[in-house]
């Protein structure tokens, strides 16, 4: 019986094959809409998360001062960090798997008549780890060159292009705000960063030699501190603020001076972020659907109106009423799901396309499509329930009579 | 043939039909009292208004009666719900109308199964039967045919087919020549006529003319919502 309804729903639809579609018009762009928006979210979500994953996901960033943008946020205002407080953090707080100081200092990198301007930074070996940055060529520091301070540099990738263009700059000398760097290593590019910055424009040298060379005192302006894998970055993050208050003396009733950045705190503040944009645009993408629903019950009206004498003749013959709102549900659930159907495949067109012309990643969620297509035909059982019942309850006698 | 030990299948008791309410009511029927037997033949006749089409939609259980009782093979149906009547008029009852009503744009055969689908008959039974029940009619070779593709007593031959194929009780035929000419008309009357004989098939037929009213072997007269007795003509060698 429900399979011959479901037949007979097909044929009805067949009949009127231009109402049809003009009437799951609305339902097509509600789910297209939906699914589109939806999963170019899920894209955008990706791979803003794919970027603080290459900053590196389980990293703590250490700074003096009260935050990043707060009163008194400047990170020089509050006393900074000493050699003391590395190895304090790296020997007390477990579940650490590296522990990297380092000091910027903005300045002029010169290879013979080129000129750049860009960030030099102070580190051990142990920031390429802590910031997952890999080698393109040459080789990292040693630990002696480390310890004596010695002139020797890595170049990031722009400033390699800007200083050195085609040229393999491998033992090249540059100077760096007035002292001469040996270049030993390059680091492999990792492009631009979620806020548009150029991570490979910096120059990264031993912190001593920054430190003694270049700003002449031995500060720490901020400790990359890298949590082991499985380890809960909260509790690290903890750990650290609960030891620099010791160290730094600050009594129970004071502000930190110092404060901890959790990448994993801040990843799931941006994705979240975009989950709930992602979620907003899908309800306007729901309020479509709507409309579509309401076209379709508009429609059934119609058709109820139409084929009333049809209904007569079904019920004269012994047809139930449940028979016959069967039928015209059917009906409307039916068409509605035509229209999912062919939502979801413009929306998924329309995803793979978008998310090409954004240069975002396609990121295909079975359980959004699946949600998309029951929910259209959700919509079908909501809107076609008040014209199939209307159909259900006509007079057989009057039914019959209509012209 | 006839005789009175034949079932009782139909008895109409005190059945009124009234409608409105308050002053603006308006009777249709005041009280008839009526009994069909298994295998008759009985023709419904008078004027419009007469009340005869409210006692063909109460004996058709498409409508309920104010008042009286309607005894369907001893069942009393005068009160049932709704899904009660259709259950009623799927097993017991075939139709067959003026207008033809059939479905637009479905075929005969289709048209045919239409009362088998809702008898939940399993598709391969229901193309022997509805295929057996166009044979029967003459219409063997018109199965693919819409109604729009067939003429008038075609068409009606198809009602008829579909009004015959569940093997119904009693087959009520509202002014089933109306539409057609004469000669449609009697191929229409000698269909009904071989059911009813062959088959031992109650037809209860409402019609106007006099001519068609002569197939049956019983006429009741319709008068003011009233049975007129008088003119209540039995076959012979019968009373009623």
């Amino acid at each position: 019986m429900l399979w011959e309804t479901v037949i007979l729903a097909f044929r009805e639809i067949r009949r009127n094959v231009m109402r049809s579609s003009l009437t799951i018009l609305g339902i097509v762009i509600g789910v297209a809409a939906v699914i589109t928006l939806v999963t170019l979210g899920r894209g955008a979500t990706a791979q803003v998360a794919a970027e603080i994953a290459s900053l590196g996901s389980n990293m703590l960033q250490i700074r003096p001062g009260q935050g990043f943008r707060g009163p008194g946020g400047a990170s020089g205002a509050a006393k900074p960090f000493k050699e003391k407080d590395v190895t304090a953090i790296a020997q007390q707080i477990a579940g650490i798997a590296a522990v990297a100081p380092l000091t910027m200092r903005n300045g002029q990198v010169i290879a013979g008549n080129v000129n750049w301007s860009t960030n030099i930074t102070g580190s051990t070996t142990e920031y390429l780890f802590v910031r997952s940055w890999s080698l393109a060529a040459g080789r990292s520091f040693t630990d002696s060159e480390l310890r004596a301070g010695k002139s020797v540099c890595i170049l990031g990738a722009t400033v390699k292009k800007e200083l050195f263009g085609d040229q393999d700059p491998l033992g090249a000398r540059v100077r760096v705000s007035g002292i001469t760097c040996r270049v030993i290593g390059l680091f492999a590019a990792k492009g631009q960063s979620s806020g548009g910055n150029d991570q490979d424009d910096f120059l990264l040298m031993p912190l001593q030699t920054l430190q003694r060379r270049i700003v002449g005192n031995d500060d720490i302006s901020a400790i990359f501190v890298s949590a082991r894998d499985g380890v809960s970055t909260a509790k690290v993050r903890e750990d650290i603020e609960q030891l620099l208050r010791e160290r730094r003396r600050i009594g129970a009733n004071q502000a930190d001076d110092f404060f901890v950045r959790d990448m994993q705190e801040i990843m799931s503040t941006l994705t979240g972020t975009t989950r709930i944009l992602t979620a907003l645009l899908g309800a306007v993408a729901a309020v479509s659907l709507l409309v579509g629903g309401i076209g379709i019950m508009n429609i059934m009206l119609v058709s109820v109106t139409e084929r009333t004498r049809e209904i007569g003749i079904r019920l004269a013959i012994g047809a139930l009423e449940k028979d016959v709102l069967l039928q015209f549900l059917v009906e409307s659930v039916v068409l509605s799901s035509f229209g999912g159907l062919f939502g979801i495949a413009f929306g998924l067109g329309a995803a793979a396309l978008g998310a090409r012309a954004m240069d975002m990643p396609f990121i295909f969620s079975p359980g959004i499509v699946a949600v998309a297509f029951l929910f259209s035909g959700g919509v079908g059982v909501v809107f076609g329930f008040f014209p199939a019942r209307k159909a259900a309850r006509l007079d057989p006698i009057d039914a019959l009579r209509h012209e | 043939m006839m005789d009175q030990s034949l079932a009782t299948i139909i008895e109409l008791q005190s059945i009124t039909k009234v409608y409105g309410t308050g002053s603006a009511a308006m009777p249709a029927l005041r009280g008839i009292d009526l009994t069909i037997r298994a295998g008759e033949f009985v023709a419904v006749m008078g004027p419009s208004g007469s009340g005869k089409s409210t006692c063909m939609n109460i004996l058709g259980c498409l409508d309920t009666p104010t008042s009286g009782s309607y005894l369907f093979e001893g069942q009393n149906v005068a009160s049932l719900s709704r899904d009660q009547l259709a259950l009623v008029r799927r097993h017991y009852l075939g139709f067959i109308f003026q207008g033809f009503n059939l479905l637009n744009r479905t075929s005969a055969l289709e048209n045919v199964e239409l009362p088998l689908i809702y008898r939940g008959i399993p598709v391969a039974e229901r193309h022997r039967r509805a295929r057996a029940a166009l044979a029967s009619v003459g219409l063997a070779d018109r199965e693919r045919h819409t109604p729009g593709e067939l003429s008038g007593g075609q068409q009606q031959r198809v009602a008829i087919a579909r009004a015959i194929v569940t093997d119904p009780t009693v087959l009520l035929a509202d002014e089933p020549t109306g539409n057609l000419d004469t000669a449609r008309s009697r191929e229409v009357m000698e269909l009904l006529t071989a059911f009813n004989r062959d088959r031992g098939l109650t037809v209860i037929m409402v019609t106007h003319e006099p001519d068609m009213a002569a197939y049956a072997k019983r006429q009741i007269h319709f008068r003011d919502g009233l049975i007129d007795d008088a003119d209540d003509t039995v076959i012979p060698g019968r009373s009623a």
